[in-house]
């Protein structure tokens, strides 16, 4: 129960972080763009319930999910989306370059498929010093088909590296169905092209992704090598904030957001909290996202410095600010 | 150690083995550089001396470029090697959107120790894709700094000084280099700061620019154009990226013309660049003319005697130098 209700809070505080970013976006206050995990928020809290705080993390696009997931402060996350100096990473990361060294956060990434050789570099520096923990990667149907994917997975295979792959298939690579550029069902089927281990878990429902991930991540840690983890899962929104969703239709969005990860979880919650618990659960959420956009529209905007400054690393006096 | 003749391969072979046995937390990546012993015989022996952390990879460059981004970002400083220059252009990516970027997009929080190190340039008719001196591609990518070494006690200062930097540094190794010999004494060798250029012969005419192999074919040139009384002052750049500016305009100061040599495209190459600064900084010094010597705007023929005629040589670099005296 304790479990699922951990599960439940973070759904919550991810469901109500992107809502508020989508109302900030339709309000023209942030620049750039955005990629909205709503609908997917169980893929995020049910892998890292799978966690260690040692594992390290490399997320994509549309990593929002996984940084509150794993601890970050909604606070500082607005900070950094806001473009402001006490966010994550002074501004200049924003949504699609944001890591957070201190929770072994690696990093969201804009270029599809980015991430996944880089965390398959953090498998294999685990591997060299022979420490206890794991990496793990997310990303998406549509980074499936890069190049990356094929050779980050087969070197993680050749040297054993204990990185656990997580794809999130969420049916669409921005607009193009995933049936349209494969002809497999399955992302994880490609596994087998590796000798790598996989599972397809309902994405949609975080105590099964929990368990899958927990399943994979164990094998991973007793040292049998790398593993993919397919999650089914469904965007909500439009790929980014300009889609207008015209390659599917209301029926079949209908019908995903009949599973919605928060329903199920309050289903499983059910019989454990009344209906007026949990809507003291909702409203803490909101009020505590809230809250934490009012304190970031406190803090101070960049000045000449912030922009210039540290483009080049100091490597007498340079102290890594993470534990890695 | 004694001073002995030792080759620019084998000067990177002994940086490497000294930096893999100082720390653990060094390690070797590329292509064939194990039993094979690296492309051009760079890494020879190392996998047997350093055996864990000499790491052969599959044919993968965006890949293994990638994986050693995430090892850097995890503690670890990487060397890569890739096998061509030409090669590196499958790791773009990896090097231009994630390598450089690490350390100011996370704000400080990580850093990206990644020294690529590469076999570049041509004269041996290996054709369009295994030819090419590229620097200039990556010359104007903020967060990377690039070292031409062209001499063997600089390949073994500069190797040193890259990999204990804490940025992705390109390091070119010219092919024709490989085989360089030269007297030194390792254990004499101080590491090669960054953005600090060496003269290589001191003159009042004209200032020549160069780097990587392209220095060598420049010191023959002027070496000649004693002879025709022109008092040429070389500089050897080392590191492109930081450029040392200030040595190079203090010269064009002096001499009012300048020469730049280089084996990559005139078009957007290094030569562009630094004619770009000493108009900048120094137009009112200039009584001779600017000229570039460089690859001709056309890919890289297989044919050895098409090659010739397309990449710069000592003539062509003599008739430059004349041409910026105005002596033709």
């Amino acid at each position: 129960m304790s479990d699922i209700l951990t599960l439940y809070k973070k759904t919550l505080k991810i469901r109500y972080f992107e809502e508020k970013i989508d109302w900030l976006f339709s309000r023209g206050r942030l620049g750039g763009t955005t990629h909205l995990c709503i609908g997917q928020e169980a893929v995020a809290v049910g892998v890292d319930n799978a966690l260690s705080p040692d594992d390290y993390v490399v997320s994509n696009h549309r990593g929002h999910g996984h940084l509150i997931a794993r601890g970050a402060d909604p606070a500082r996350l607005f900070a950094e989306l806001l473009g402001k100096p006490e966010g994550y990473c002074r501004g200049r990361g924003g949504t699609q370059h944001l890591s957070i060294a201190h929770l072994n956060f690696l990093g969201t990434n804009g270029i599809t498929g980015g991430g996944i050789p880089i965390a398959t570099g953090a498998g294999l520096s685990i591997k060299l010093s022979g420490e206890e923990r794991i990496s793990v990667c997310f990303f998406g149907d549509g980074a499936s088909n890069q190049g990356t994917f094929h050779e980050s997975l087969n070197m993680a295979s050749a040297w054993s590296l204990p990185v656990l792959y997580v794809c999130e298939n969420n049916v669409y690579a921005m607009s193009t169905r995933f049936s349209k550029v494969s002809r497999l069902t399955d992302v994880s089927a490609r596994a087998s092209a590796y000798g790598m281990p996989s599972a397809v878990v309902d994405g949609m429902d975080a105590v099964k992704v929990s368990d899958a991930a927990r399943m994979l991540a164990v094998r991973i840690r007793a040292g049998h090598g790398p593993a993919l983890l397919e999650a089914k899962t469904y965007r909500y929104c439009g790929h980014s904030k300009s889609d207008a969703r015209a390659y599917r239709s209301s029926d079949e969005e209908a019908l995903w957001r009949m599973r919605d990860p928060v329903l199920l979880l309050e289903k499983q919650l059910s019989g454990l909290l009344s209906a007026s618990e949990i809507e003291t659960l909702r409203s803490r959420a909101v009020s505590e996202i809230e809250d934490a956009y009012q304190s970031a529209m406190l803090m101070r905007e960049p000045g000449v410095h912030d922009a210039f400054e540290g483009v080049y690393a100091d490597t007498e006096s340079y102290v890594p600010q993470g534990n890695l | 150690m004694p001073t002995q003749n030792l080759t620019y391969r084998k000067a990177i072979y002994s940086a490497l083995d000294k930096v893999l046995s100082e720390s653990e937390k060094t390690v070797f990546l590329g292509e064939d550089i194990t039993e094979y012993g690296g492309a051009f015989g760079v890494s020879a022996d190392l996998h047997t001396r350093h055996p864990s952390r000499v790491i052969a990879t599959p044919i993968s460059e965006g890949g293994f470029m990638g994986v050693a981004v995430g090892m850097a970002m995890t503690g670890y400083r990487v060397v890569v090697e890739m096998m061509f220059m030409d090669f590196m252009t499958l790791a773009f990516d990896q090097i231009v959107n994630h390598a450089v970027n690490v350390h100011y997009m996370y704000g400080g929080q990580l850093t990206c120790p990644v020294v690529i190190r590469t076999p570049a340039g041509g004269y041996r008719g290996y054709g369009p894709s295994h030819s090419k001196a590229m620097e200039n591609m990556l010359f104007g990518v903020p967060g990377l700094k690039i070292m031409a070494p062209s001499t063997v006690q600089d390949a073994y200062g500069c190797l040193l000084t890259a990999v204990a930097d804490n940025n992705p540094v390109l390091f070119v190794e010219h092919k024709l280099l490989y085989s360089l010999e030269e007297a030194v004494d390792l254990a004499e060798i101080q590491p090669v700061p960054f953005g600090k250029a060496r003269i290589v012969r001191q003159g009042s005419d004209v200032t020549v620019v160069s780097h990587s192999y392209g220095a060598h074919l420049a010191q023959q040139a002027v070496m000649e154009l004693e002879d025709e009384g022109i008092d040429a002052e070389l500089i050897d750049l080392r590191s492109l990226k930081p450029l040392d500016i200030e040595t190079i305009v203090e010269s064009v100061t002096k001499t009012g013309s300048l020469v730049c040599v280089e084996e990559g495209n005139v078009t957007g190459g290094i030569g562009s660049e630094i004619t770009a600064i000493v108009a900048e900084r120094c137009l009112e010094y200039l009584d001779g003319r600017i000229i570039r010597v460089g690859r001709g705007d056309t890919p890289i023929p297989a044919s050895l005697a098409s090659e010739g005629l397309i990449l710069p040589d000592k003539d062509t670099i003599k008739a430059a130098i004349r041409k910026a005296l105005r002596r033709l």
